[in-house]
């Protein structure tokens, strides 16, 4: 758990999903409340995808699971995602 | 191409379609092996070109498995598999007038060197043009310092202050014998309190999280304090 690298780094496989860059988004940790851009939390990549971590309580915001032919999203450790536009 | 030191080699990519980029972002390489498997890292752009180039840094890590190959195995007019640049929230923007203090712990050099070298570029009507900057780097010895030249050059200007902490080996009849970075020595580098100054800090995990804990206890906003730790995307089945 303590080798991790900043949510910056998941703007990559992120824009595989997103057309605009979601790290710098807001997003709300539905565990304990913290509100802040995707690029501060936690990155664990792993053999299979990568995990964010909300840096305030450690729970899972965003978990990316990629198998090759599929890559798969699951969102539900974020209460909202706010984009700032322009 | 061309050999910062002896473990680092900056490398220049065309990238089709590509019209600039922001200071601060990345490239994501992949590189697959005959058996199909294949390993991704982000490299910091080190650059700021205007058009469908760039530069990156690379550090060699003794037990990596892209950064050998990037360091050693890449020749002119190979070709890569590159994603990118990503990543809009550890970049500089040119319309912010904030002054920007840029803090290094080794080759986290590389994407606060774009900055530098962005804001250099800027255009003079753009308001971060104006902006000061200064860049405190920790680093081994004079010889694993990257872009030494260069930043040498541009601190020639008013807008630049560059300094090095030397962690291991001092220049030679420098005054100040090797020694880390800590709370006093950081205080006395960086912009003031009252300046407001953005902040970027990239390095190792340890380094940038002690870093910015300093700040912190200084009474730096965290808000204003982005951090970026440098390290590999993992592999990919």
């Amino acid at each position: 758990m303590s080798d991790y690298l900043d949510g910056n780094a998941a703007a990559g496989p992120l824009s595989e999903f997103f057309a605009i860059d979601v790290t710098s988004a807001r997003g709300r940790c539905v565990h304990c409340g913290r509100t802040d851009a995707l690029a501060t939390a936690r990155l664990y990549p792993n053999s299979h995808g990568l995990l964010l971590r909300c840096p305030g309580c450690t729970e899972i915001l965003l978990r990316m699971v990629d198998t090759g032919d599929t890559v798969c999203l699951d969102l539900h450790g974020l209460s909202f995602v706010e984009l700032r536009r322009g | 191409m061309g050999q910062e030191t002896p473990t680092a080699r900056t490398l220049r990519l065309r990238l089709p379609g590509l019209t600039g980029h922001r200071a601060g972002q990345h490239v994501d390489v992949r590189l697959t092996a005959p058996d199909g498997y294949t390993a991704v890292r982000s490299y910091s752009v080190a650059s700021a070109l205007p058009g469908d180039e760039l530069e990156l840094t690379v550090e060699e890590l003794a037990d990596g498995e892209v950064s050998p190959y990037l360091v050693h195995g890449v020749s002119v007019g190979d070709q890569l598999e590159v994603r990118g640049p990503v990543g809009g929230w550890f970049v500089w923007d040119p319309a912010d007038p904030s002054p920007v203090q840029l803090i290094a712990g080794g080759s986290g050099v590389v994407p606060l060197m774009a900055m530098i070298r962005a804001h250099a570029a800027t255009d003079p009507a753009s308001p971060g043009a104006a902006a000061e900057f200064r860049l405190l780097y920790s680093v081994q010895s004079p010889d694993a310092a990257y872009y030494s030249a260069e930043l040498e050059e541009l601190a020639a200007s008013a807008l630049l202050t560059v300094t090095h902490i030397y962690t291991r080996e001092a220049p030679a009849g420098s005054p100040v014998p090797p020694r880390r970075l800590d709370a006093a020595t950081l205080s006395a580098a960086v912009l003031p309190v009252a300046a407001n100054p953005a902040f970027f800090i990239c390095g190792a995990t340890v380094f940038v999280e002690t870093v910015a804990d300093w700040l912190v206890q200084a009474g730096y906003p965290a808000a204003r304090i982005k951090t970026e730790r440098y390290g590999g995307m993992g592999t990919t089945p």
